[in-house]
């Protein structure tokens, strides 16, 4: 047979495509259960990240997280707890930050830590290159910080990736998000040597403006309509 | 003549510095040491992969759509290799993320599959494949040792700089972590690297 004619090309094509396209298919199905079982795993260590817990060696991240967080709930932006067919683990906090605050599906972990109970809330932006995200975990006042965790995609290393760095996230361990006149004031990040008007801030990671930036905008805005929630914890 | 095409890469005929292919993502990967090493392994194993299959196919294969069968096969192998790092190194996957995918783009995967896979035998096509795959990490690695070193202080996450050197007044170089210092590190071992063998040297 002709190697150079049309049909022989065209038939090769097609036949290389339907291979590739079988043996990836097959491949995605089969590690699949493994890698959401990956995924699941590293939110809830994240989430754990926030109260401080970190897995040790040999313990399993399901078991450690089942033992901490002791019930996880929807709040709306009144500070109500709705009722939802979807588990508060399964929210897709992407999409939520996107909607109107009053529409949106606000998931909150309670973790039972060494020093008590603790609120644990999911944050979501964007950093330079991509979406960065966080859990945050505020002590039973509703008002200070207890710890922080952020992750990002993609951002560039040693410059806007260090906010994954506890050098970054642990600056703001025993802030508070209201003021004294029970005001909500989320945190500001700002350069080193600078300070907003008004406000609790952190220091922004050098070389890392945008992304610094974008976790100022990502607490604003995720933070917000927790407001009432947080601010009903305090009353509890 | 086998041993030479697994040797040659690695020095006289290195991808990076001697061929000058690859040089995008030795910008991207080498602002520390550990997503050098493992997008070595990745290079080294999609490398040598890909060279196999298409000098399996070498004779099968149109020449009007070479090229686009090249890309094919590098493509799926790329997935291949994300899907597995996602499935059994989560943690390694998550840093290295988009870079994965960049190894479709690194121009010495498709040189080599148009410069050698095409017109060799497959054990011959997978010790070149292996070959300038390790002869592009070793360049990789040697520039992410130095730019974590001066960048960050660590080699591998350790802290390597004591920290009575900071409290003396020494810093890290910022400017080690942007992609420039990437660049005049790897024309510092292209220097080097002719001072010593002087047949390169053009005239």
């Amino acid at each position: 047979m002709n190697r150079q004619g049309n049909t022989y090309t065209v038939i090769y094509s097609v036949l290389l495509v339907l291979i590739v396209g079988v043996v990836l298919s097959l491949v995605y199905q089969a590690l699949r259960p493994v890698q959401e079982r990956n995924i699941a795993d590293d939110t809830k260590k994240q989430i754990l990240a926030a109260a401080r817990i970190v897995p040790s060696e040999g313990v399993s991240v399901s078991e450690l997280y089942d033992s901490h967080i002791v019930r996880s709930f929807i709040v709306d932006s009144e500070g109500r707890e709705i009722d939802s067919s979807v588990p508060a683990f399964s929210v897709n906090v992407a999409a939520q930050v996107k909607l109107p605050d009053a529409e949106r599906q606000l998931p909150v972990y309670e973790c039972r830590t060494p020093d008590g109970l603790k609120y644990i809330l999911p944050v979501y932006g964007a950093g330079l290159w991509g979406p960065i995200w966080g859990y945050i975990a505020f002590d039973a006042d509703g008002s200070t910080i207890y710890g922080a965790y952020f992750a990002h995609q993609g951002e560039t290393p040693g410059l806007g990736a260090e906010i994954e760095k506890p050098a970054f996230s642990g600056q703001f361990d025993g802030k508070k998000i209201f003021n004294a006149e029970g005001q909500f004031s989320p945190i500001a990040v700002v350069k080193a040597g600078q300070a907003p008007a008004s406000g609790e801030y952190v220091n922004a990671v050098s070389g890392g403006t945008i992304t610094s930036q974008g976790v100022q905008k990502m607490l604003a805005n995720s933070l917000a309509p927790y407001a009432a929630f947080l601010k009903s914890l305090k009353s509890r | 003549m086998n041993f030479q095409t697994l040797i040659n890469p690695l020095s006289k005929d290195n991808p990076v510095i001697v061929q000058v292919l690859g040089i995008c993502s030795a910008l991207a990967v080498t602002a520390k040491l550990q997503p050098a090493v493992v997008m070595t392994i990745s290079v080294v194993a999609v490398l040598a992969l890909a060279n196999v299959i298409i000098s399996c196919l070498r004779k099968t294969i149109p020449t009007s759509i070479r090229i686009i069968v090249q890309l094919v096969v590098v493509a799926a192998l790329v997935v291949i290799v994300d899907q597995i790092l996602k499935a059994f190194t989560y943690d390694v996957s998550k840093q290295l993320s988009v870079f994965i995918g960049l190894i479709i783009t690194n121009c010495i995967i498709m040189g080599r599959l148009e410069a050698f896979a095409l017109n060799n035998r497959p054990w011959p096509a997978f010790l070149d494949g292996v070959g300038n795959g390790l002869g592009y990490g070793i360049i990789l690695i040697i520039v992410a040792f130095f730019r974590e070193l001066f960048g960050s202080g660590t080699l591998w996450g350790y802290q390597v700089i004591p920290q009575w050197w900071y409290d003396a007044g020494y810093q890290n170089n910022g400017m080690m972590i942007l992609p420039p210092m990437a660049l005049i590190t790897v024309a510092c071992i292209i220097w080097v690297h002719r001072a010593r063998n002087k047949d390169l040297q053009e005239q």
